[in-house]
């Protein structure tokens, strides 16, 4: 790349006395672009190098650039990508090796763990097989149960139990968490010296991520390996990398030590990045800090620096030429910025460099939510599912207790936020509630009029009240209708007069902040974001009173996500909303949630005011999770001591009798035998912990600081 | 409106951004220029043109009328009196090709239209609803795909012969949606599961107009490749029966039933068969590769497949 | 596993019994017997025929519902009735059916097979002359109607065996009437004759599976999957023989019951244009005499055909895909 990076990476060898291992310079990918399209220029001029056993985080948006230029280490880029610039491995230049010369080093010398463990393992195979032909296709003279025997002592290694039965099992019978051990065990299998990760732990649940992070570790010990974390979550490589690498549309914007790069941040855009994250170790409800605008497109760059649209320090100068990689203030530290001199000058953060949305007056001068009206009334709700096996022979083999019987309720201008792994049972009670049908057991009532008695009629009426915004931007808006079209439907089904129509499509469109002259537009046509506010101007327009929000924001990048997250919180003060807000993203639900719902196997484990849950847990289950999700602060990172849970969410079908926590709980092995007795025999039911509303159902419930 | 909406709409606006000032056209326009854009679509689209043109307007030009004979020249040889030759009775090969070509296009046509729109309907009413619905229209399609097609076809249509090939065209439909009701069915479980169904369902949008609102048309990629490809399965299965009797009767003509005339004197008057048969052969290929381009442009999974 | 193949076979058994069902209330209603005895000369007179329909159950003054319990109740005890000639219809399906299978079998796991392997080394070499060369030939065939590549090949036989001057191929029947060369002479009589019309049934299988291998290759060309097995070290080829083709192959299994079908069809026009008397010429044969018994018995094998072709890849889905086996 530039001299800078070289001298810089120059001057660490010295110091560390050792050659890297992995040495990029002045990487650039390109994709043609297709018929007469412009080429996307996926990444322009990166570079780094890797010491032994170092970790360097790369981090970026989606977009950024950041997995191609990893994949295009490996030589696993599509034949029609053109890469220039270097990569050295050991000194050995990697760029224009053939496929046999470069399969020979993957696997061997550098290997890599992909994001999404679900679809990276062969179907067909036996995972042991698929780990043993790892290690034989390095070394064709290991005999086949040589291989097997390694492939055993790999599966040991990562932390699968019984390793020697589990090496017959097909990937389809492991779990997320478990595909991905498998991953790692072939990405170390040969004792590699490069290992790149590529979001290993994006697709997992958090408490899953903590194992994963655990193993990462254990494997970079027992191979000494150096490693390259690839990952959008800021959280996640403040406490595991020595150096990080930010990357915005295709270049390196900032890189230097982790502490550096937090608490010394250079890069106007690292700033945005590190501001508009929400974060669970924030006490006071603050509006995030978004930053405006949406990531170039690659095959359009603007002249300058390409993140000038969106910088609040922008100046004329910015424009003019796409500003290099500048040492600044500690050794190895580099940002691209004109401006990086003023901002270390005058200590500037986030705080002070973007403008702070004002703060909504959500909740000040409410009545107390005993004196308000409960709009959403959920009591000892079930939904059993039966348990289907075979795509071609299929039969009933069991039941899932999906929900078993949760009791909540929401009141007027109140949030709860219903939180939980995946497979907990989240998605299967917002259905329910949905769905206004009879529950198999319990009954839910939407303001005073209960669901499952409702007739056709009353049901149509009530779904006026009760509407929903999806998780997934690309999939909740018809791509073949205009965002008009997309908007007017629930306006068309509820026979809204057709002369106001234009008139509501237009106020809608503008409440969410979108410009009412693109209605014409189709969905695809606006980014994650805008489509989000799309899917939420839908959901307002037959004025509900509840909003069902189902991972409104965990598909979007932390720039826009926070946008979108100030918008529900404006729109709850302004409209005088209740959300039912499901998320996965306990950050998110700090920050926007007034009460929480934490479940676990179909059911509800706590419950309580969101500050006095996610400040003193009670429950077990709610403490490892909370201390599993790690905190964007490295120092804070550092000191902190994830509980790790051990082995993963016991399927729903087969819940342990007693407390369902009870087989992976810390708490139950450091309980005497006698105590033990209780979690085994009783199930636990809600109990208040204090005085504020807030209930665990542990027998042994205690509270307990975590974050 | 607060002032952080206002902060907002600054944000989502792209004219503010800057960013993203590149107006993205839409959807059906993207899909022409990728179909234009495909060669296999282009080299499709012109022989079917010209073959369109060619058999309405080549008669025009041609000094014998169809049914016309010419008692001067039995199976003669093409000349330049009788383009591609006559057969046994005299008649003009141009004119008779041009004909059956008329007849084989419109059939194709006509029978692809109507199958897609069976098997759209009923795979879509049987993937959204499931129970018993599903298992009683999945029934019935197994049922019409075990049935042989070709024998039920043969024995019918002798028996509703006299009302003229547009029973033809039905009795062909009839047995040719299943294979793509139950993709569209496979396909509609799966849109069904997408978010935007599941929002029309939550705001009260009543189960067949989500089926005609969001499904069908979400699956037109795959109901014009389908379209595309039951054109030239209806053009060669009408070609097979005509060739054994069963299906276009005189006086009219198909290629198929002149293939059936022709063949039998394939190695001894060549004209006979060669231009029926290679004008068939033309047609399906064209059809063909309209409807594989057509599933590369509408697919983006499938842009790789050449 | 064993209750839902019954359960799965059960459902084969009713449908099959339905479709011959109504292949037979079909052909019962549309086609008349009648009309093969008023073309005789001397005509016979209507009692004659009426007697002799009788016999045959086929007289269509007997009520329908009346023919056909006689005619179910005969094949309940696997009697499948009479041909309007007076032989027994089972006795003919013996003569016939070994001929069809011998073809369709043949045709079918030469073409599919072929058609496999060729799609999928063309998605190895995807772009490559072999690639482009066998994308072209699949196209050309697909369109040509099984008729019209019946014709064809017999067509080029004739031209080769005039050039040549001998008979190198044959394209008329299974076998030479009565030949009598002792069984190797026999064997490879019945061989040279079935070349061509296998060759014309495998042509039209291995044009629509090699383009359809070749599609489900590419698609999971791009797979995670293929992605790790060459991070893992595979070189391209490898990584797609072993996992790519092994996955792709499962989707394929499920495309030969769709297509058993046409090729059920196809079978019909080959034998017909080949002079094979198998049971696809039968049905031509029957429908223009006017035989229902055939017409229905030959509905019920294409039933047990396609039938068992739809269990035989049920089964084989389930021995390639690990997803699918019920332990």
């Amino acid at each position: 790349m530039t001299g800078t990076e070289i001298q810089t990476s120059a001057a660490v060898e010295q110091r560390n006395g050792s050659a890297p291992v992995l040495e990029v310079s002045d990487l650039h990918v390109t994709f043609p672009g297709e018929g007469k399209g412009p080429d996307i220029r996926a990444v322009r001029g990166v570079g780094y190098s890797l010491r032994r056993g170092e970790i360097l985080g790369i981090v970026g948006e989606s977009g950024s650039g950041k997995s191609v230029s990893s994949l295009a280490a490996m030589g696993l880029l599509p034949d029609h990508a053109r890469v220039t610039g270097s990569i050295r491995l050991h000194g050995e230049e990697l760029l224009g090796l053939d496929d046999r010369r470069m399969s020979a080093k993957r696997g061997e010398t550098i290997s890599m763990i992909f994001q999404d463990p679900l679809s990276g393992l062969t179907p067909v195979y036996a995972v042991g097989d698929q780990i043993a032909e790892a290690v034989r296709v390095h070394n064709p003279a290991v005999s086949k149960a040589e291989a097997a025997d390694r492939a055993v002592e790999l599966l040991e290694l990562v932390g699968i139990p019984n390793p020697a039965q589990r090496y017959r099992a097909f990937p389809h019978e492991f779990s997320g968490g478990m595909r991905q051990r498998v991953m790692i065990a072939i990405a170390i299998a040969n004792g590699p010296d490069v290992i790149i990760c590529d979001e290993p732990t994006t697709a997992l649940d958090v408490t899953i991520q903590a194992q994963i992070l655990e193993v990462l570790k254990t494997a970079q010990r027992e191979t000494g390996a150096a490693i390259v974390m690839i990952t959008h979550d800021l959280g996640v490589v403040a406490g595991l990398v020595d150096r990080m690498l930010v990357m915005y549309a295709g270049r390196p914007v900032e890189i230097g030590a982790v502490d550096d790069v937090y608490y010394r941040t250079r890069m106007p855009y690292t700033m945005g990045l590190l501001g508009s994250v929400p974060r669970l170790d924030d006490e006071e409800k603050a509006p995030l800090i978004p930053i405006r605008g949406n990531p170039p497109s690659l095959s359009a760059l603007p002249s300058g620096c390409p993140f000038a649209p969106r910088c609040p320090l922008a100046i004329d100068a910015c424009s003019e030429a796409e500003p290099e990689l500048q040492p600044v203030g500690a050794e190895g530290h580099a940002a691209a910025c004109v401006r990086t001199g003023e901002i270390e000058e005058h200590g500037w953060s986030a705080a002070d460099v973007y403008p702070l949305p004002e703060a909504s007056g959500a909740g000040s001068g409410q009545p107390p939510r005993e004196y308000r009206e409960t709009v959403l009334d959920v009591d000892g709700l079930v939904k059993h599912h039966p348990l289907m096996k075979g795509a071609v022979f299929k039969r009933r083999v069991g039941t899932v207790y999906a929900v078993d019987g949760i009791s909540f309720e929401i009141a007027e201008g109140e949030t709860l936020g219903l939180v939980g792994e995946s497979g907990c049972g989240k998605s299967s009670t917002l259905m329910e509630i949905l769905s206004l049908r009879t529950p198999q057991s319990g009954k839910v009532t939407v303001l005073g009029r209960e669901s499952g008695r409702a007739g056709h009629r009353e049901r149509f009426e009530i779904r006026r009240d009760v509407q929903v915004v999806f998780q997934d931007p690309m999939s909740s808006l018809d791509p073949r209708m205009q965002v008009f079209d997309v908007v007017a439907e629930p306006l068309r089904t509820h026979r809204h007069p057709r002369a106001g129509l234009r008139a509501r499509v237009n106020e809608l469109l503008t409440l969410v902040g979108l410009d009412p002259a693109h209605a014409a537009r189709y969905p695809q046509e606006f980014s994650g974001g805008q489509r989000q506010r799309i899917g939420i101007a839908r959901a307002l327009a037959l004025k509900p009173k509840l909003l069902v929000l189902d991972e409104p924001v965990s598909a979007l990048d932390v720039s826009i996500q926070a946008g979108v997250i100030n918008l529900l919180d404006d729109l709850k003060a302004e409209l005088g909303l209740s959300y039912l807000f499901v998320a996965h993203d306990l950050s998110v639900v700090r920050h926007i949630a007034d009460r929480v719902a934490v479940m676990y196997l179909g059911r509800i484990v706590e419950i309580g005011a969101a500050d006095s849950l996610f400040s003193a847990p009670a429950h077990p289950y709610t403490q490892a999770l909370l201390s599993a999700i790690p905190v964007p602060d490295p120092e804070k990172e550092r000191t902190r001591s994830p509980i790790v849970l051990e082995g993963d969410l016991p399927s729903p079908a087969s819940p342990p009798s007693g407390c369902r926590f009870r087989p992976r709980c810390p708490k139950f092995r450091t309980l005497s035998t006698a105590e033990q007795q209780a979690c085994v025999d009783t199930e636990p039911g809600l109990n208040a912990v204090s005085q504020d509303d807030h209930g665990a159902a542990c027998h042994y419930a205690e509270k307990r600081t975590v974050v | 409106m607060s002032m952080s909406a206002e902060h907002a709409a600054l944000e989502a606006d792209p004219g503010h951004g800057g960013a993203d000032e590149v107006r993205v056209s839409g959807r059906w326009v993207n899909v022409l220029r990728q179909m234009l854009a495909t060669r296999r679509v282009i080299v499709g689209l012109a022989c079917i043109v010209l073959l369109t043109a060619m058999a309405w307007i080549g008669p025009l030009f041609n000094p014998w009328e169809f049914g016309e004979r010419d008692y001067s020249a039995f199976l003669q040889p093409p000349s330049p009196d009788h383009l591609w030759g006559t057969d046994d009775t005299g008649r003009d090969i141009f004119v008779n090709t041009m004909v059956g070509l008329q007849k084989s296009i419109v059939i194709g046509i006509l029978v692809a239209v109507l199958s897609t729109f069976i098997a759209a309907v009923v795979g879509a009413f049987a993937g959204y609803f499931l129970g018993v619905t599903d298992r009683v229209l999945m029934w019935i399609t197994d049922l019409a795909l075990v049935l042989p097609s070709f024998l039920i076809l043969a024995i019918l249509y002798p028996a509703l012969r006299d009302k003229g090939w547009v029973v033809f065209v039905i009795l062909l439909a009839a047995f040719m949606w299943m294979v793509t009701s139950k993709m569209v069915r496979g396909m509609t479980i799966s849109l069904k599961e997408r978010e935007y169904v599941l929002a029309a369902h939550y705001m009260g949008v009543p189960a067949w107009r989500i089926i005609f609102r969001h499904i069908i048309p979400n699956m037109s990629s795959l109901l014009v490749v389908d379209a595309t490809i039951n054109v030239s399965a209806a053009i060669i299965t009408e070609t097979s029966l005509s060739y054994f009797g069963f299906g276009v009767q005189p006086p009219d003509v198909s290629l198929g039933s002149l293939i059936a005339a022709g063949s039998r004197s394939a190695t001894t008057h060549p004209w006979l068969f060669v231009f029926c048969t290679g004008l068939l052969v033309v047609l399906v290929l064209a059809v063909n590769l309209i409807g594989d381009g057509l599933r590369d442009a509408l697919d983006p999974q499938s842009k790789h497949r050449s | 596993m064993g209750k839902f193949l019954v359960r799965r076979l059960v459902n084969y058994v009713v449908l099959i019994m339905l479709a011959t069902t109504f292949a037979y209330l079909l052909a019962a209603t549309t086609l008349s017997p009648r009309v093969n005895y008023e073309e005789r000369s001397p005509r016979p007179t209507e009692e004659q025929v009426d007697q002799r329909l009788d016999e045959l159950n086929l007289n269509d003054k007997t009520p329908l519902a009346e023919r056909w319990v006689v005619w179910a109740s005969g094949v309940a005890k696997g009697d499948f009735g009479k041909t309007v000639t007076g032989t027994p219809v089972n006795d003919e399906i013996e003569r016939r059916v070994w001929v069809s299978l011998r073809l369709i079998i043949v045709g079918t796991v030469l073409g599919s097979v072929i058609g496999v392997a060729v799609g999928a080394y063309a998605a190895v070499k995807q772009y490559r002359l072999f690639d482009k060369a066998s994308t072209a030939g699949a196209f050309f065939v697909l369109a040509v109607p099984a008729v019209v590549i019946a014709l064809s090949l017999q067509v080029f036989a004739t031209m080769f065996n005039q050039a040549v001057g001998a008979q190198v191929f044959v394209y008329n029947g299974e076998g030479t009437l009565g030949l009598e060369a002792g069984f190797w002479g026999t064997l490879w009589d019945r061989l040279k004759h079935m070349i061509l019309p296998t060759l014309a049934l495998a042509l039209a299988q291995f044009a629509a599976f090699s383009r359809y291998q070749r599609n489900m290759m590419l698609d999971v060309l791009g797979s995670d999957f293929v992605r790790t097995a060459r991070a893992k070290g595979l070189n391209r080829r490898d990584a797609l023989l072993k996992h790519a083709l092994r996955t792709a192959l499962i989707p394929t299994v499920t495309y030969f019951t769709f297509t058993f079908g046409v090729m059920m069809a196809g079978t019909t026009f080959t034998e017909k244009i080949y002079n094979w008397n198998g049971m696809g010429s039968w049905v031509v044969d029957s429908i223009v005499t006017n035989d229902v018994h055939a017409v229905a018995a030959v509905s019920c094998f294409m039933a047990v055909c396609i039938m068992a072709a739809s269990f035989l890849s049920d089964i084989l889905y389930a021995w390639l895909d690990p997803r699918v086996r019920v332990s």
